[in-house]
């Protein structure tokens, strides 16, 4: 962090963090995902409470049971994120909050490092609830201490939605603390907002339409959104980063900038499409603000199709200016990532390579196993389906094919959400029986190595409890449990491979060996909490 | 004046510092008063793979991405990366490559990255107080003496290059 007198120099997620803690939040909840994994990373730095779930639907619950109580609430997530933790957004917007909570999607249109490019931006439409998104670091300030109050105000959630460019992009921020105080913590009993059984529900439902319709009259005259007034030949209607995008490319246009980007203010729009000649919407992702302005009978452009696809940058804003459908000059091809040398999940590849398995994969680095040299990973769709996925190809394969069939799944993801896969193994055994393999390297390593439950430390590395995966495995009522160390022992890895995948027997093998870009962190904490856990003894026997 | 901003590429593969120094770059332009912009992508480029991170400062910066073909200056830490990025230069920008310094020069090879801020820092309006300041926050005190010994070095280096 640089800082000048009162300006700091800080990347989106820095600056959601600063305000979330001028906010007064009262904890900061989630699940690493990039580009969002930062935020509660330096909240913890700079002294806000702040901790991993497990996964982002736990995360978004806990934070609803912060605001329920009264408390204010920060839940950060990518945007694959909102998926897991849609269940709960969902039936959240219908009930009444009381401490602000404000739940930030960080997309990754261009998926620098993700599995797709969804645009959650109809999660506004969809669960009904109002939608922020900042073009910079300052507006990431700005707005997350606004969301706060907006969401107390209206008793709703308030999706942030951020992407690559706005949490990754340092920027210059001017804090100013202005806030109305977080409220103090306590139970008051609210039955017909908070339990959503029909009866209580459908009132809900009109609750919800209403607030937003009182919402959309807010954002009429809200400074959420700016005019840039120029010339009225061209008019260009924008949001995010696509503000900077455009201000840039054409300097000389007037531009409507969305700050609140749901509900819409369809007058203040209106006047703008009115007052110039040619008005084109620029958005990253889908066409959604496009259509919402058609459907409302507004005469606006949209980018042509091409440009649905990956990130806005200010070269393809001219071109679409331009109506220019020419092939795109492509971006230099780089070198590819690959497994660090000494990864513990290269061994493992290797032999699922040499066993010719069919391999259900993940995501996390060992997705990696699906390049060359390795070639050893047959699916990857989301966190956890290594699980689901490998148990449907084993019901259904010729018997020949389904004994080849081991789903690989990381740690963290284990934790994330293969547990329920592990249950429906037991449940639904396939003929042949299945192999689970858990890479257990002691952290998340893909986004920058956090903590989980499973590495027995906390967001901020201090010891918590520490699951059991090998209990949980037999608590689940799998027959064969095996912990190992590939690294050290190629070979008898391969061959307990080899054992179990001849079996009918359902198998559950976690390779337990941590990240090398870890382990010397790792060490460090270890010797911490064993330094604390000395002192403190000495001083019990002392007192 | 006009909004004249100064575009800065920094091209290498993951562990090599890239990230850093464009960190530093941003932060002393920011000590000099200047709107900065700095963007890069973050994940999977991690693993060994080709990084790129932009810096933009001037009066106002708008978007955080340096255009493609508007880098004044492309700044590279791996042989191998110059070929790829070299489009990213506008027509008479400036490519700084890692032979500008010499082998062995460095006492410590990581701080190749720093080294190199020294070349480029012969190139730009800003002050030594500047480039001091974002050594100083964006790097460990550890690492102080090490890193300004290579940014001299580079600083050298830059001078006899571009100085004569
Ligand atoms: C729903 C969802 N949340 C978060 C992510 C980002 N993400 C991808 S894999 C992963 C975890 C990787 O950790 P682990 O399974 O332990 O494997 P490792 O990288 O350590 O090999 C995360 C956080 C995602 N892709 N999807
Ligand atoms: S960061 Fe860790 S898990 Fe990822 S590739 Fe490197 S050693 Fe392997």
């Amino acid at each position: 962090m640089a800082t000048t007198q009162q300006r700091l120099l800080l990347s989106g997620n820095e600056a959601v963090a600063l305000a979330a803690l001028h906010a007064g939040v009262h904890l900061g909840t989630g699940y690493p995902g990039t580009p969002s994994t930062e935020i509660l990373e330096y909240l913890d730095h700079i002294g806000g409470k702040a901790q991993w779930s497990p996964n982002e639907k736990v995360a978004l619950e806990v934070g609803i049971g912060v605001s329920f109580a009264g408390g204010r609430t920060l839940i950060t997530m990518k945007h694959v994120g909102v998926n897991v933790a849609a269940d709960p957004l969902f039936t959240a917007a219908y009930t009444d909050l009381i401490g602000g909570l404000v739940l930030i999607s960080a997309d990754d249109p261009g998926m620098a490092s993700s599995q797709n490019e969804q645009d959650n931006r109809h999660y506004s439409r969809a669960a009904i609830v109002p939608m922020l998104e900042p073009c910079d670091s300052q507006q990431a300030y700005d707005f997350t201490l606004k969301a706060f109050e907006l969401s107390e105000r209206h008793k709703i959630p308030v999706i942030l939605r951020m992407t690559t460019r706005i949490c990754h992009a340092k920027t210059p921020v001017v804090p100013n603390q202005d806030v109305t105080p977080a409220p103090t913590p306590e139970f008051v009993r609210d039955i017909p907002g908070r339990v959503m059984i029909p009866a209580y529900a459908k009132p809900a439902h009109h609750r919800i339409r209403a607030k937003m319709a009182e919402l959309t009259r807010f954002n009429e005259h809200s400074d959420f959104n700016r005019i840039y007034p120029g010339s009225s030949e061209l008019g260009i209607i924008a949001s995010g980063i696509s503000v900077m995008h455009a201000r840039e490319a054409a300097p000389q246009a007037s531009l409507l900038a969305l700050g609140m980007t749901w509900p819409l203010p369809m007058a203040l729009i209106a006047d703008f499409v009115r007052s110039v000649k040619r008005c084109i919407v620029i958005e990253e992702g889908d066409h959604l603000l496009y259509e919402a302005l058609r459907a409302e009978g507004l005469m606006v452009e949209a980018k042509p199709e091409m440009y649905r696809f990956s990130e806005l940058t200010v070269p393809r804003v001219r071109r679409i200016l331009a109506g220019d459908l020419s092939p795109e000059p492509q971006p230099p091809k780089g070198k590819p990532p690959e497994l660090c040398q000494g990864c513990s999940h290269r061994p493992v590849f290797e032999i699922l390579g040499h066993m010719d398995c069919i391999v259900a994969g993940d995501i996390g680095c060992y997705s990696l196993g699906v390049l060359p040299p390795f070639n050893a990973m047959d699916t990857c769709v989301c966190m956890g389906a290594a699980i689901g996925v490998g148990l449907g190809m084993r019901h259904v394969l010729p018997e020949a094919q389904a004994r080849r069939v081991v789903s690989v799944i990381g740690d963290s993801t284990f934790v994330h959400s293969g547990l329920t896969g592990l249950a429906e193994m037991v449940y639904n055994p396939p003929p042949t029986g299945h192999v689970v393999l858990i890479l257990d390297n002691s952290t998340t390593a893909m986004t920058g190595r956090q903590e989980h439950p499973g590495t027995g430390r906390s967001l901020g590395h201090e010891p918590t409890n520490k699951m059991d995966f090998a209990a949980v495995g037999r608590g689940m009522g799998i027959k064969n449990v095996h912990v190992t160390d590939p690294m050290e022992d190629p070979q008898g890895f391969a061959s307990l491979l080899q054992e179990l995948l001849a079996k009918d027997e359902l198998s559950l093998v976690i390779a337990e060996r941590p990240c090398v870009l870890a382990a010397p962190m790792i060490r460090v904490y270890e010797q911490a909490a064993e330094e604390k856990l000395q002192t403190s003894c000495a001083g019990a026997v002392g007192h | 004046m006009s909004n004249t901003v100064t575009n800065v590429v920094f091209a290498g593969l993951g562990g090599q510092g890239i990230i850093k120094s464009s960190d530093i770059l941003a932060a002393a332009a920011f000590a000099a008063g200047l709107d900065v912009k700095k963007s890069e992508l973050h994940g999977m480029s991690q693993r060994g793979g080709s990084v790129t991170s932009d810096v933009r400062f001037g009066s106002e910066v708008l978007s955080p991405m340096v255009p493609a073909q508007e880098a004044d200056f492309l700044l590279v830490l791996e042989p191998t990366q110059v070929e790829i990025n070299r489009g990213l230069l506008r027509p008479g920008g400036v490519l700084l490559s890692p032979d500008l310094i010499p082998d062995g020069a460095l006492r410590n090879k990581k701080s190749l990255n720093v080294a190199m801020l020294g070349v480029l820092s012969v190139l730009l309006a800003l002050q030594p107080e500047h480039w001091e300041q974002g050594l100083k926050e964006c790097l460990a005190v550890r690492l102080h003496k090490v890193n300004e010994q290579a940014f001299a070095l580079g600083r050298r280096q830059g001078e006899a290059r571009f100085k004569s």
